[in-house]
């Protein structure tokens, strides 16, 4: 089938471009909410962590898919895990050897990144039944659909809980001799879930077709 | 071969752990190195930071050796250890050992003409260790700058002394009651408490405790008054 199909055939970039707007992993299917609320204090662990979650998701997506022939059906989730956690301590180390700082604030949360139901939903859902070229993209798409949502939601958190984005300070000092105060409720975890909330609502009133009748 | 058997299932299990233990054994060895460096690294600024002093990560090293004119091995009873290395010290390894086994790192430096001596600490908070640094002035009476640290204590409660305002608030406090008694008077030692519901600004000997935090507070100023006591003796008689 894929011999004809072109790489970037209609329905391969579908792949690609549906987790980012009308099949997006946190807005519409609600998954690895958890990190998303942990990490989008700031800009820069929210960056990070999409990185790292594009690695290990298309990675396991394609490892999965290339060995879907070879998994035994019945340890098939275990397989899963095994793949996802070697790739997830993989990005640890590496962040520890290279982005020190950003690797003690991410701290547990790279190693979360195994219980993310966005990986191994998609590595059940999708790479096991599918090639590795469509996993790819799946990956891809699904990973960056997540990223998406995480650096607007820390760009909000940051901007308005610290007046700052990506560590730079961008609200200006004679805003905060006016009186201006930073919102400290954004930097606590319940602000996420209100802007997360608040991009769903705006998404679907949007893209009229979401609205569940 | 049957993918459903169980001599399939078996052999791929263990071949698929085989490799990804080597992997990442592999992995792990050759980046290990560069880890340790990054510790070191924080360590150093670490223990410049109680100084007010902010360094470039590539020259840290220089910045340490320029400030830090001196490392000692303090031993319980007062004397120094010349044979042990006193940045390599790890003190959760070190107050396991007996009491006049231990060795206590203490960094002396140099500022603006002034001696400033750093007492590093440890000790257990609610979840799990705590650590810092705490400076101290000429006299090794006033408290001139702190670092505090933690691993896992409770986020946005516990977890906020390591930030900047809670290290700030323990300079200018005292560790004496009185200054003129010396360090090995029995009860002239104070330590400095964490108070919980706060305290007067012209306590010398508390700072005000964070809401919420109350056991990490406590653990905190439990540390810093049992790793400070070991230092008494060598400051009496330096």
């Amino acid at each position: 089938m894929s011999d004809k199909e072109g790489l970037f055939s209609k329905k391969n970039l579908k792949l690609l471009k549906d987790p980012l707007d009308d099949n997006n992993p946190i807005s519409i299917q609600v998954l690895g909410i958890c990190s998303a609320l942990a990490i989008t204090v700031k800009l820069e662990p929210a960056i990070v962590m999409s990185i790292s979650v594009l690695f290990v998701l298309t990675a396991s997506n394609v490892l999965v898919s290339l060995l879907r022939n070879m998994i035994p059906n019945r340890i098939r989730i275990i397989v899963q895990l095994v793949i996802v956690a070697a790739l997830v301590i993989l990005v640890d180390q590496v962040l520890k050897a290279y982005s020190y700082e950003v690797s003690k604030q991410l701290s547990v949360f790279v190693g979360l990144i195994i219980t993310n139901c966005i990986i191994m939903g998609r590595l059940e859902a999708f790479a096991l039944g599918n090639s590795p070229w469509k996993a790819f993209l799946d990956g891809i798409g699904n990973s960056a659909g997540y990223g998406i949502i995480l650096i607007i939601v820390a760009f909000f958190r940051e901007l308005l809980g610290s007046g700052k984005l990506y560590g730079r300070q961008i609200i200006p000092q004679s805003f905060y001799d006016f009186g201006y105060q930073n919102n400290g409720l954004m930097l606590l975890a319940p602000m996420a879930l209100i802007v997360v909330g608040v991009l769903i609502w705006v998404q679907r009133s949007r893209n009229r077709k979401l609205i569940e009748k | 071969m049957d993918r459903n058997s169980n001599a399939y299932t078996f052999i791929f299990a263990v071949t698929l752990v085989v490799v990804v233990a080597a992997l990442l054994a592999y992995t792990s060895t050759s980046l290990k190195p560069m880890q340790d460096n990054n510790v070191r690294n924080e360590k150093m600024q670490n223990i410049l930071t109680t100084l007010n002093i902010q360094s470039e990560k590539s020259a840290i090293e220089s910045t340490f050796n320029q400030y830090i004119k001196q490392q000692l091995s303090v031993k319980i009873d007062g004397s120094v250890d010349t044979e042990t290395n006193a940045f390599t010290i790890d003190l959760k390894k070190e107050l396991k050992k007996p009491l006049n086994e231990q060795r206590f790192p203490l960094y002396i430096a140099e500022k603006d003409g002034k001696t400033f001596y750093i007492v590093p600490l440890f000790g257990a908070g609610l979840w799990d260790s705590i650590w810092g640094y705490i400076a101290l002035g000429e006299d090794k009476n006033t408290i001139i700058g702190a670092v505090f640290d933690h691993k896992a204590e409770t986020p946005g409660l516990g977890a906020e002394i390591n930030q900047k305002w809670f290290g700030d608030m323990f300079i200018g406090k005292k560790i004496l009651k009185d200054a003129n008694l010396g360090f090995t008077t029995e009860g002239n030692f104070v330590s400095v408490a964490v108070v919980k519901g706060g305290t007067p600004d012209d306590n010398l000997h508390g700072v005000d405790g964070i809401s919420g935090g109350t056991i990490t507070g406590d653990a905190l100023a439990r540390m810093v008054h049992e790793r400070m006591s070991n230092y008494l003796p060598y400051f009496q008689n330096n």
